[in-house]
């Protein structure tokens, strides 16, 4: 017990205030992170926590329920893999207008290769994601190498892929996607005893990287968090993933005799798998590294030798294919793709989604985490405005002043971080 | 600590060869003749003070040394060996790092990130946070600089000096033999630049070659052992800066002209 106390006690910002408790002092450091400018998921989690509350007691039955839960995560999915897409491009302080429409051409692509070639669905799914790297490589090279702004290049990627996005389609007309892969990407569950083990995977492999860590760090004498502050965060995510997995895994079919709804949904895995990947290229490689830096300073970045050219076109890149991959999500959950598949407001959900996380738009700050927080936020907006049957028009305020509040938050933050940083 | 400790004792008794030598340098933009047949010396485990006016050709001289805009003609040699520097990268293969006004750091950042920007020490093709937090450790323990508080806090944080000493720390993390700090104190307050250039005297002690750009004669004359004037793009005067005083320093750098004071030397570093 005194072991670990001691290593908080030898981290210089620790001995400032002794604090016995080190689950006190843990929380000390992260309030004063927070006043310090640097909320990080906090306004998100908080926004979370507020819309359920609301939407729950207005609701009580209809919101709450299992149905309803399933069906949030289908509606948050295709959202929440464009804006893990778009947290790399706003990381280096750029924009991609364009990922929407990106997302409806790959899907178009993929429901032309399954339904008019009758591809293979691998091969469908390639062809989608192929198309959305294309698209973000066209991007990347116009802004990395010519120079011109992302904004501009991606309103014309907006404007123009809307056309290829309904010439691929035809005027009018739609791509039904029969193939039932497909289908299933985004409608269909995995069985109850694999949604436990995808619980146990997250919990257990979490815990693993965290206490491993932890116990590297200590050995060598670096400093780091309290074990008993480890512990406190692996039972929260066990807790919290465990009630949501409990709460999927019961029946929610209207009527089970017909067709049985229970387990969790496919999309989950996916999303979860993409989230820890992804985060994984962030934080522990050099060109995650190197986006950061190209976002906080492009011009350090150039001068350390980073081809801040190259990290750009991978950014746009990799934005533009997990666009493709949130296309994949819209056509599987419509069960097909119209000339109106990722247009709309899907785009600016998606910045929405990723900004209310708590990634900046002025670049260098931000996580893949960000993306499904925000995404939840919307997608409880959008679903609950829907079960209290507003007009659309309120919806789009709602969700307008949402965005707004949290670019606010941004931007507070980091004029706090500004004037509470430099001494 | 990459630096090797206790060099200063034996450092840079006078008849011991420069680091850096460079010969009759000449480097023109277009029509305009900037640098016109400069020599300058910086020698290990000594301060060389790079001083002049504004347009004398100061910045031109380190793009060259660093190779980030390099000479068009001249002599340069390095560590008694000619060299041809002609990008960045041959400069810092030599052991050559230059610590820019504008620090070049990025304030998301924290401050191990920094040093180790853009040449992240990986593991099996991961970053191996443990050992750049280690060497982190080492190198600011090195440099005796305590006033930190944590190497994982964002440099955004920091205060100027603080700032000054990451980016210096960055320069000398990689075994670096000489380091050129482009005005190191031009923003700081008075405690600050004590700080810095505490931090910069100690570089020297430590057996490195450092070339100090300042506009400021009471910060050079504080830790300089050697003086050179650069005056319109020809080098004006080399001298020890123990034998001159600073208004004699400032008539060179006004006049261009050094005869009548004592201490100088001619091109070639001997007294005249």
């Amino acid at each position: 017990m005194s072991g670990p106390v001691m290593k908080v006690a030898t981290e210089p910002v620790a001995t400032e205030k002794p604090i016995g408790n080190p689950i006190v002092a843990a929380a000390a450091t992260w309030w004063a992170r927070v006043r310090g400018g640097d909320a990080g998921s906090l306004p998100a989690l908080l926004g979370i926590i507020v819309l359920v509350a609301v939407f729950a007691s207005l609701r009580p039955t209809t919101f709450t329920n299992a149905f309803n839960f399933a069906n949030l995560i289908h509606q948050a999915a295709a959202v929440i893999v464009i804006a893990m897409g778009l947290v790399f491009v706003l990381l280096l302080g750029e924009i991609d207008l364009s990922a929407g429409y990106t997302a409806g051409t790959a899907a178009a692509v993929m429901g032309i290769a399954a339904t008019r070639w009758g591809w293979p669905w691998p091969l469908a799914i390639l062809a989608c994601l192929v198309t959305g790297a294309v698209i973000g490589t066209a991007i990347g090279l116009l802004v990395a190498q010519l120079g011109i702004p992302s904004f501009v290049v991606t309103l014309a990627a907006f404007l123009a892929l809307q056309g290829v996005l309904l010439k691929l389609i035809g005027e009018g007309g739609t791509i039904a996607v029969r193939d039932g892969t497909l289908r299933a990407i985004n409608n269909n569950d995995l069985p109850i005893w694999l949604g436990w083990v995808l619980f146990a995977v997250v919990v257990v492999g979490y815990a693993a990287v965290v206490l491993r860590r932890g116990a590297r760090r200590r050995a060598s004498g670096l400093a780091y968090e309290a074990i008993q502050v480890t512990l406190i965060k692996i039972a929260a995510l066990a807790v919290l993933l465990g009630l949501a997995t409990w709460w999927l895994s019961v029946e929610r079919s209207r009527n089970p005799a017909v067709t049985s709804l229970k387990g969790v949904p496919i999309v989950v895995a996916i999303l979860l798998f993409l989230m820890v990947f992804l985060t994984f290229v962030l934080t522990r490689t050099s060109f995650g590294r190197h986006v950061y830096a190209v976002g906080g300073n492009a011009e350090a970045a150039r001068r350390a030798g980073i081809n801040v050219g190259l990290v750009k076109l991978a950014c746009f890149t990799i934005g533009s294919t997990l666009a493709a991959v949130g296309g994949i999500m819209l056509a599987s959950r419509d069960n097909s793709i119209s000339p109106s598949t990722g247009g709309a407001s899907t785009l600016l959900y998606a910045v929405g989604a990723a900004v209310i996380g708590g990634t900046s738009l002025f670049g260098g700050k931000g996580k893949i985490l960000d993306a499904i927080l925000g995404g939840f936020v919307i997608a409880i907006i959008i679903n609950g405005m829907g079960l209290l049957n507003q007009p659309s028009s309120v919806v789009y305020m709602v969700t307008g002043l949402v965005l707004l509040v949290a670019a606010s938050v941004d931007a507070i933050s980091r004029r706090r971080a500004r004037s509470t940083g430099r001494v | 600590m990459t630096v090797p400790e206790g060099a200063a004792s034996v450092a840079a008794p006078a008849y011991a060869p420069p680091l850096l030598r460079l010969r009759g340098m000449n480097k023109s933009f277009g029509p305009v003749h900037v640098l016109k047949d400069v020599d300058f010396d910086a020698y290990a485990g000594e301060v060389t003070a790079l001083v002049g006016d504004n347009g004398a050709g100061k910045s031109t001289l380190i793009k060259g040394i660093a190779g980030s805009s390099p000479f068009d003609s001249g002599e340069y040699v390095f560590d008694g060996r000619p060299v041809s520097v002609t990008a960045p990268k041959h400069a810092n293969e030599l052991g050559i790092e230059v610590v820019y006004q504008d620090l070049a750091l990025c304030d998301n950042l924290d401050i191990v990130h920094n040093l180790f920007l853009g040449r992240e020490v990986t593991k099996n093709g991961l970053l191996d946070e443990a050992a750049m937090e280690r060497r982190a450790q080492e190198t600011l323990a090195g440099l005796s600089v305590r006033t930190v508080k944590s190497i994982r806090q964002p440099v955004a944080s920091l205060s100027g000096g603080q700032r000054q000493t990451v980016a210096i720390a960055r320069a000398v993390i990689w075994n670096s033999k000489l380091v050129i700090l482009d005005e190191p104190t031009a923003a700081l307050g008075v405690a600050q630049t004590e700080q810095v250039l505490r931090l910069v005297r100690r570089l020297a002690d430590n057996g490195l070659a450092v070339v100090l750009i300042s506009h400021n004669l009471n910060d050079v004359f504080q830790v300089a052992d050697r003086i050179s004037v650069l005056y319109l793009g020809r080098m004006a005067a080399h001298m020890k800066a123990k034998d001159v005083k600073s208004n004699q320093v400032v008539e060179v750098i006004t006049t261009g002209r050094a005869e009548g004071i004592g201490g100088i030397t001619n091109g070639n570093g001997d007294l005249v």
